[in-house]
């Protein structure tokens, strides 16, 4: 059976650790003289990515070259794309070029499971919509997991506009699985309508709530996807919910603030926060890279040998 | 399941092994053992402790996982990866690999890879507590704890007290 990594909602908590501990060894892999190992070697991993992304692309492409896959990236804006071929060809084309796994992102909530039932390979999302982003998860309890040894009883506050989030969405079920309690924090014009089943607690005072956390989880606002229209200024959502020098001293000695990037400084978050050493973003940058060479080596490696 | 090696005889032959060591290098001056994920490891251990015990000197041990440098990974399922950890940087070392069972030669030439990234010993020698035949690369062994002529329906179980709560060498017939 073709496996695929999609969404973190069903994800038990033996499959992220699964992937967290591999992801551990491959932090080591990263850590050496040469950061570079033969795991994947003749295995060729594809980014289709129809959105803009630069870090996660990058990312991706990192892992799969440090573990000696080759690389092939599709760039919609300088393809057939334009041409007007569809998202099925596209893959269908890629497939046939020799691609053994394909990273997908789009705009479109729902892709890259579209996309799974196309071809007969694994896929991963990079990112669907406001939907999902599991990577962006497992580096998350990947970074939180090296600060505080476990997830077990960490209190994390996710702030700022859940609705538009495929981050927050992502989280929110990874972080629930490994033992965290999750807080969402954020005007109502930014929650989703509808919050059944979701494994959380919502309050709209962030300055109550910071003494209570153990992890700042600042949401970029995404103004490309109408996060203006929603709220009434910037300035009153700053007031609010950005992340300053105050705010921060609130918080309890040990806890941390992270940012999946790429911050908006001045707005979620201050400079002076961002740059703190309790800011974990670069971190997270750093174990982006591991986690998806675990997921590429997990879901490219598999089927039964005898060895000696 | 026939035992081939009591506790007892697997002890003598890693003694003998790490005298072999010491003699063959004139001492321990830049001798590194390095086990080989999972029982190479107590395996390396236990000959560490051995030298200690006549050249009172304790030479360093490391773990190898060669997980990620298998020529067979597309057929491997749930690879489980152990840390690799080295106590001393490798350059210029004497590196003796420790293994339980050489058998094809394929975990060894993955280990001469995964080494070879990790640094640039000045000489590799291998020590295993079983050479069972069947090569399938031009790969030796310096040091063999015992030569145990096997068929290809056969199966050696080396188990170490610290991995498998015994220790000993067992030989197992699979019928396939």
């Amino acid at each position: 059976m073709i496996r695929h990594l999609l969404t973190t909602e069903d994800m038990g908590r033996e499959e992220l650790e699964d992937l967290l501990q591999l992801a551990d060894e491959f932090v080591a892999v990263l850590g050496r003289d040469i950061p570079k190992v033969p795991a994947l070697r003749g295995a060729t991993v594809s980014t289709v990515f129809f959105e803009p992304s630069t870090r996660t692309r990058l990312s991706f492409e990192k892992a799969a070259k440090a573990l000696s896959a080759d690389v092939m990236t599709f760039n919609p804006a300088t393809s057939a794309a334009t041409k007007g071929e569809s998202l099925k060809d596209t893959v269908l084309t890629l497939r046939a070029m020799g691609a053994d796994l394909l990273v997908v992102r789009h705009a479109a909530a729902g892709a890259p499971w579209q996309v799974a039932e196309w071809v007969d390979v694994p896929v991963v999302n990079g990112g669907d919509g406001a939907h999902q982003h599991p990577t962006q998860a497992l580096l998350d309890a990947l970074t939180l997991r090296q600060r505080f040894g476990k997830l077990d009883g960490l209190r994390i506050g996710i702030v700022g506009d859940i609705r538009h989030s495929r981050v927050a969405r992502s989280d929110i079920f990874a972080f629930n699985s490994l033992g965290a309690a999750v807080t969402l924090v954020g005007p109502s014009t930014l929650m989703p309508g509808d919050l059944t089943g979701w494994p959380v607690t919502v309050v709209s005072d962030l300055d109550a709530a910071l003494p209570e956390l153990d992890v700042v989880y600042l949401l970029r606002i995404q103004l490309e996807r109408g996060g203006a229209t929603v709220f009434p200024s910037l300035p009153e959502y700053v007031r609010r919910f950005g992340i300053n020098r105050e705010r921060f001293a609130r918080l309890h000695a040990e806890a941390v603030v992270m940012h999946p990037g790429p911050m908006n400084r001045g707005v979620e978050i201050t400079p002076d926060v961002a740059d703190d050493p309790r800011s974990l973003v670069l971190d997270q940058v750093r174990n982006g890279v591991a986690v998806r060479m675990a997921v590429l080596f997990r879901l490219l490696v598999d089927g039964e040998a005898a060895y000696g | 399941m026939p035992r081939v090696m009591a506790p007892d005889d697997v002890t003598r032959a890693l003694r003998r092994i790490a005298h072999e060591i010491v003699e063959r290098n004139r001492g321990t001056d830049g001798l590194v053992l390095v086990g080989i994920h999972t029982r190479g490891v107590p395996l390396a251990e236990a000959i560490a402790s051995e030298i200690e015990t006549f050249e009172s000197i304790k030479v360093p041990v490391g773990e190898l996982d060669i997980g990620l440098y298998r020529d067979d990974l597309g057929r491997r399922p749930g690879t489980r990866l152990s840390r690799t950890l080295m106590p001393v940087d490798l350059t210029d070392q004497t590196v003796v690999l420790v293994d339980d069972v050489l058998y094809t030669g394929r975990t060894v030439r993955a280990a001469l890879d995964a080494m070879s990234d990790l640094g640039r010993p000045a000489a590799v020698e291998l020590a295993v507590l079983i050479d069972r035949g069947h090569r399938q690369l031009p790969i030796r062994a310096d040091y063999v704890g015992r030569n145990i002529p096997t068929s290809l329906d056969e199966q050696v179980k080396v188990r170490c007290q610290a991995v498998d709560g015994e220790q000993g060498v067992w030989i197992e017939r699979t019928g396939s």
